[in-house]
């Protein structure tokens, strides 16, 4: 089995679904000729022509209202936001319209948005959010955020056959430095099924995306200590495997819930309160939440070191969930 | 783990003439975060009931007086840690006997092992809440350890805690369950113990402590609780001691019992040692109240219009009174010891009755010889308001010097009430009735008439005050009400 970088995976599931099916299409901003501001459609155009790999004006309306135009039609298109923070530009297509069509007029809407996704290489304000709680919140939409190659690759091809809209949060902090074996041939992951990062029995940490792999280092400093941490990445935030997660706070009865998003309204936030809701004669802690602070994403490297998640802070949280 | 200063919330003094009080609800439990002048707990006294506030903030760390006990003032009730403190666990505490048959042979783990992580106040991102809202110790019961603890009948006081502040954890509980008998060794990692807890499918609808799988050598008795053999003293207080409950009376059919209320004890304290003290005797004077009716009529609308109060015949009368307890000293005074004592000031006492028909409390207008007919009726209506929504302060049912009891509401036309110790007199008032009367005309000659005639009572101590004292004093309230002068009043 070949190991991948996390964006070599993205860009082989894609690859593969497009000589899959001829409907599938892929138009953002220099996907193109440029083949993608992270490279994943490189060499697309080569293959597909460019009328499959398009290249789409500076509108990220026009491509997010395009896409659900060629949905409509029966394609199924895959949208590139260069970045995931400039999809507020397409709320309203994205929100008002792609989101609530099925229920308005019966006629799916199968569009995907890959959205790179997330902080760590001082990108700033603009370049560096986590905005998936947004769309979480609005129904009709469905939530994607791989955190290893393997699933980058199975959910990328169970988006795209959805026949829902689905915002697929890629991290960008992930694109090269995590890396993992994938299979040659074509897999779909499905959507509200999470995964088992590491196993343990004494506090559980939910989360998704990058701070997988922040909460995997912090547990490996803890096992030292004869704290086994279970870890939870969820991998789709809509539907999310909410049995899973409450088998896992009966067994453990401490919870840290995880996310580099913001703290408040985070999704973190509707996570701690079904735990509270559904399982709190389990618990024996309150349940712990690390998010970001409730600012934009600064851009100075020691200021975004502060502001995202760490894997000591991490560390703390558990310890104190320890000693609890 | 802190053992920052504890703040001692004690019995307050509710006035010169309290000596005890009787806790009637605490309004936060242990380990509820409380801010400085929250209302932590209710008590209830002779006089008054009321809330008290929380003398600072922090975290409630312990009760030491339950609801229900009465104690004397400046006894400490509980005690306040500071914010995100570790309570009980950590204070000095004076012995406890221990259960009957539990050998304090073993020295219990000390709880600092919860000190493991470090908890210094490092500013990060991360909020830690259980620093914040834990500070409760071992009188925190975390809801997974409450329901073990249920479903096998597990005293979780027993239980040795590894926790925070010595907290009970699940860890514990089950390793105490699974050990059925000898203490846990407070160790980390320890085997998950995690098979006695029964399957839990969905969120369980708990507490049913039957089908818990029990260790061989148990037999599943009610009552009693499986306590093993050698334990370790466990380093906490117990709650404090219950009060001896006093014998019970026997009951017999269709009898119920009832405990009296601190008010009621008062009231019953006071009423007898009133008739033991004062020689009781009563005067009555009927009045024709036709003056003041008709003169209420007119006012009471001009005085709900600009002052939004409602002036009642106990407003007039009470402010008949005080211009005649100013020319007898003597009725306005007391006996106190060999001497007299007689004083500038009247204080008139207010008998109200409380909403629940349980009670009975005398609210005192202060001073009230320098209040003109609208400002006793504004200050009787305030003080009777705030009597019946237990808004009262302790200093306003004290230093009254004569009492206005009015059980004329009910149509009662005559009464013998008794004294407010150490008052000398209480001036009954009663239902105004209309009555045919006999009057004379313009000519001198004898009609009768239909006029509002009232009673009235003098309950005075004969030891201090003579008959012909009271009836002089009696007569000239008479006069003052039947000839009401409005710019004088």
């Amino acid at each position: 089995m070949p190991e991948l970088t996390y964006i070599q995976a993205i860009s082989d599931a894609l690859r593969q679904e497009m000589r899959r099916d001829q409907r599938v299409f892929v138009l953002g901003q220099d996907v193109g000729v440029y083949g993608g501001a992270f490279k994943v459609t490189l060499g697309f155009q080569e293959e597909f022509g460019p009328w499959r790999v398009m290249d789409a004006p500076l509108s990220e309306t026009a491509i997010v209202g395009g896409a659900t135009g060629a949905a409509l039609m029966g394609l199924r298109p895959v949208a590139e936001m260069q970045f995931a923070d400039f999809i507020s530009c397409a709320w309203d297509h994205l929100v008002t319209v792609a989101a609530k069509q099925f229920f308005r007029g019966r006629t799916p809407v199968p569009i995907v948005v890959r959205l790179p996704s997330g902080g760590g290489f001082s990108g700033g304000p603009f370049h560096s959010q986590n905005p998936e709680s947004s769309f979480a919140h609005i129904p009709g939409l469905k939530i994607v955020c791989p955190a290893t190659p393997h699933d980058a690759k199975g959910l990328l091809a169970t988006s795209i056959e959805d026949p829902n809209p689905v915002l697929y949060f890629e991290h960008k902090h992930l694109y090269r430095r995590i890396k993992g074996e994938v299979p040659e041939e074509r897999y779909t992951i499905p959507f509200g099924q999470a995964r088992v990062h590491r196993e343990g029995d004494d506090a559980v940490v939910v989360t998704w995306g990058a701070m997988v792999h922040t909460a995997s280092d912090a547990a490996d400093q803890l096992a030292g200590e004869g704290f086994e941490v279970e870890i939870l990445d969820l991998r789709t935030l809509i539907p999310w495997d909410k049995a899973r997660v409450l088998e896992s706070v009966r067994r453990c009865s401490k919870v840290l819930v995880l996310h580099e998003d913001t703290r408040t309204g985070g999704f973190g936030a509707e996570i701690a309160a079904t735990i509270a809701e559904e399982a709190f004669e389990d618990l024996d802690a309150p349940v712990v939440r690390i998010a970001a602070p409730d600012t934009p994403v600064p851009f100075s490297p020691a200021l975004e070191k502060a502001f995202l998640p760490q894997v000591e802070d991490v560390v703390k949280s558990l310890q104190e969930l320890a000693a609890y | 783990m802190s053992t920052g200063t504890q703040i001692e919330v004690v019995m307050p003094q509710m006035g010169v003439s309290v000596s005890e009080g009787t806790i009637t609800k605490w309004l936060k439990q242990p380990g509820e975060a409380i801010a400085r002048d929250e209302l932590l707990l209710e008590i209830s006294t002779d006089k008054v009931d009321t809330e008290v506030p929380s003398p600072g903030e922090g975290v409630l760390a312990e009760i030491l007086v339950s609801e229900g006990q009465t104690v004397d003032v400046g006894t400490v009730l509980g005690r306040i840690g500071p914010a995100g403190s570790e309570a009980a666990a950590s204070a000095p505490e004076e012995p406890v006997p221990a259960p009957a048959s539990v050998e304090p042979a073993a020295v219990a783990p000390e709880p600092a092992l919860a000190a493991a992580a470090p908890v210094e106040a490092a500013p990060a991102p991360v909020a830690a809440p259980q620093t914040e809202t834990s500070g409760n110790g071992r009188a925190f019961v975390s809801p997974v350890v409450a329901r073990i603890a249920a479903e096998h009948g597990v005293d979780t006081t027993a239980v040795a805690g590894t926790g925070t502040g010595g907290r009970v954890t699940k860890k514990d509980i089950l390793a105490f369950i699974e050990s059925g008998a000898s203490a846990p060794a407070a160790v980390l990692p320890g085997p998950p113990s995690t098979e006695p807890q029964p399957p839990a499918p969905e969120p369980a609808p708990i507490p049913e402590p039957a089908p818990v799988p029990r260790p061989p050598d148990e037999t599943p008795e009610p009552q009693t609780i499986p306590v093993p053999e050698p334990m370790p003293e466990p380093p906490t207080p117990r709650p404090p001691t219950q009060p001896e409950p006093a014998p019970e009376p026997q009951l017999g059919p269709g009898e119920v019992l009832e405990p009296m209320t601190a008010m009621r004890r008062g009231i019953a304290d006071h009423m007898r040692r009133s008739l033991d003290t004062s020689a009781h005797v009563t005067s009555a004077i009927e009045v024709d109240m036709s003056r003041v009716v008709a003169l209420r009529k007119k006012l009471k609308p001009e005085y709900e219009r600009t002052h939004g109060v409602n002036v009642t015949y106990l407003a007039f009368i009470a402010r008949a009174a005080v211009e005649t307890l100013k020319e007898y000293p003597w009725i306005n005074g007391e006996l106190r010891g060999e001497s007299i004592v007689t004083r500038s000031s009247i204080n008139l006492g207010f008998a109200v009755e409380l909403a629940d028909g349980k009670g009975l409390i005398v609210p005192v207008l202060k001073n009230s010889e320098t209040l003109n007919l609208l400002g006793i009726a504004k200050g009787v209506a305030d003080i009777a308001e705030r009597a019946r929504s237990k808004k009262l302060l302790p200093d306003e049912v004290q230093g009254g010097t004569f009492t206005i009891t009015n059980p004329g509401g009910y149509g009662t036309f005559h009464g013998t009430p008794v004294i407010s110790q150490p008052q000398a007199g209480i001036l009954g008032t009663y239902a105004v009735v209309k009555r045919p009367w006999v009057i004379q005309d313009e000519m001198g000659q004898d009609v009768i008439a239909v006029r509002p005639i009232m009673n009235l009572t003098l309950t005075y101590d004969h030891r201090l005050v003579d008959g012909a004292l009271a009836g002089r004093f009696l007569r000239d309230i008479r006069e003052r009400l039947e000839s009401w002068d409005e710019a004088a009043y």
